[in-house]
């Protein structure tokens, strides 16, 4: 009871980045917070057939398996009553997922139903406590959900005093991920999904999908040649590419250079883009 | 074939365009100097009721929006664009809402219209970031969501074809009505405004308005209902006050930081030939490049 949960994005048997990233952070606030980690994985049964390899290494204690074939692709309202009907049993503090497409699509679903706090995009997640003067009432251990607003300008730091699970969803590469312990061994539970999803749950039909690999690496990119709203135009952008085949480099962009058109946001560098590690990184018309 | 349509658009200040004056020298904003706008996504949502509004003539489009007075401007601005209506929600009790207070308040708004096809909205606005309000909204009416939309393919019966815009692909899915959508910037960009439109309903104006900037002509304003913008309450809507605004968030702000930008371990050159052949070397040596 009362354990840390990471809800699991999984695409074609492979868990994604951002999840395991989440696992590495849901592990060590566990560890501080003296709980268990325990994650979600819902999908076909092929798509599930290799997760716990996947996840144990990075400290995960009790994996959830809720196999159905129609669970893949993921659509809204099955795996939102998957979480909702889970957490009324299992009460969780804590509940992390990717601030992707489908974490910002599921997360806020979630937290509507079970009418709690929900703080997207977070940069940031640390264990602390809170005094509520006005009530005279001492908070222990609240999750402290710092994330950048108003464009970036100022940073909030967000609690959910009374309402559990605390949710927060994180974008990829804001976390590092790092095996925790390759021998690690945690318990799997599979779960019958009729006692958790409605036949009506199942309206929404997907009926054409592509997914394509991105073409744009910027994450681990170790060189980024970066342009601002100084660049001037699209077409001096070009320069920036030039400079970045001659390097090996990947070009970024600042979210003026984005709004203005003069790059695809999916190069967006930044706290409202791709958060970045490189060794080096160039910066051109960026003030 | 006609449909009930609902636009829920926020107005929102410009963060895209913080200028000099935005920021003060301690780091904290001026929120004077930037000005309200239309939240941009929510353009490209009107976009698509217009759209449905062109293919299915006799369709109504109804914009609601929740914020201080001067939030009518935003429901003329979609007038002047072909909306059809203007709800504006609010209320000293809807002040401090988080998503989810906020999303209440829209539903039990979306309730009292009562009819009601397709509610579109923008994916997420550009103060707050959060793309939280569809959702919500939409679990809280009970019915489905499609997020992240790019286009509504279209409309057959009692079902709506819509393509969505993932990380890296395309998704088409088929959805029974009603429905919420919001719309991703990546879809088309809203018609201008309509000179004839912006003529009929340069003076329409909510009743708080008309008192406070002491506008008379009530004949006109009987005789002309168009012209008058809905305004309502908490108690319009039948809300809970205890669900509304503050009091109703689950989240909590502990503490606002400004943002100073500072550079850390960073180093200036010169453009000299000789500073920049030693740095180039020293990347080279460190092997980041090459």
């Amino acid at each position: 009871m009362n354990n840390l949960f990471v809800y699991l994005e999984i695409e074609e048997g492979v868990v994604a980045d951002v999840s395991l990233e989440l696992l590495t952070k849901g592990r060590s606030l566990a560890s501080q917070l003296d709980c268990k980690l325990e994650v979600i994985a819902a999908g076909s049964a092929a798509d599930l057939e290799k997760i716990g390899e996947q996840v144990f290494p990075y400290g995960v204690d009790l994996l959830h398996l809720f196999k159905d074939d129609r669970l893949s692709p993921y659509t809204t309202l099955p795996h939102t009553s998957i979480l909702a009907e889970l957490f009324q049993k299992e009460q969780p503090q804590i509940c992390l997922m990717g601030a992707t497409i489908i974490g910002r699509d599921l997360g806020p679903r979630v937290s509507s139903l079970l009418g709690s706090g929900l703080t997207a995009d977070c940069t940031s997640l640390e264990i602390g406590d809170h005094e509520d003067k006005k009530a005279g009432k001492i908070y222990k251990n609240l999750l402290y959900q710092i994330r950048p607003a108003f464009g970036g300008n100022i940073v909030a730091w967000i609690i959910n005093p009374d309402c559990r699970p605390q949710m927060a969803t994180v974008r990829e590469g804001v976390m590092k991920k790092e095996i925790f312990d390759p021998y690690y061994k945690g318990e799997t539970i599979e779960h019958d999904v009729a006692d958790f999803v409605k036949e009506e749950d199942f309206v929404v039909n997907i009926i054409d999908r592509h997914i394509e690999k991105s073409k744009v690496n910027i994450k681990n990119s170790p060189i980024i040649v970066s342009g601002g709203y100084g660049v001037g135009s699209k077409e001096n952008f070009q320069l920036l590419y030039q400079l970045a085949n001659v390097l090996g480099a990947e070009v970024g962009a600042s979210r003026a250079a984005v709004d203005a058109g003069f790059v695809e946001h999916e190069r967006q560098v930044g706290q409202t883009g791709i958060t970045v590690r490189p060794k080096l990184y160039i910066a051109c018309g960026i003030s | 074939m006609t449909f009930n349509i609902i636009v829920l658009a926020k107005q929102v200040p410009d963060t895209r365009n913080v200028g000099k004056d935005a920021m003060k020298a301690d780091g904290t904003v001026n929120r004077a100097a930037l000005p309200a706008i239309f939240n941009p996504e929510d353009l490209n949502a009107m976009e698509q009721a217009l759209d449905i509004k062109d293919r299915f003539p006799g369709s109504k489009i109804t914009v609601l929006t929740m914020g201080p007075g001067r939030a009518a401007e935003i429901l003329r601005e979609g007038l002047f664009r072909g909306a059809d209506d203007g709800i504006l929600l609010t209320d000293r009790a809807f002040a401090g809402a988080d998503t989810l207070a906020t999303s209440y308040a829209l539903s039990m708004a979306i309730r009292k219209i009562g009819k009601f096809d397709i509610i579109i909205s923008g994916r997420q606005a550009i103060d707050g970031d959060t793309a939280q309000v569809g959702p919500q909204v939409a679990e809280k009416l009970g019915i489905p969501q499609i997020t992240y939309a790019e286009n509504i393919e279209k409309i057959k019966g009692r079902k709506i074809t819509v393509k969505r815009r993932l990380e890296n692909g395309v998704e088409v899915v088929e959805c029974p009505l009603p429905v919420v959508i919001t719309v991703n910037g990546t879809a088309r960009a809203c018609r201008p405004r309509n000179a004839k439109l912006l003529l009929k309903y340069k003076h329409a104006k909510t009743v708080t308005e008309r008192q406070t900037e002491n506008i008379d002509y009530i004949d006109i304003y009987n005789s002309r209902p168009y012209l008058n913008l809905t305004e309502w309450s908490v108690e319009d809507v039948e809300a809970d006050k205890v669900q509304c605004g503050l009091s109703g968030s689950p989240t909590k702000v502990k503490k606002i930081e400004n943002v100073v930008f500072q550079a850390k371990e960073s180093r200036q050159l010169t453009d000299d030939d000789v500073d920049i052949e030693e740095l180039m070397k020293e990347l080279i040596d460190s092997h980041t490049i090459g």
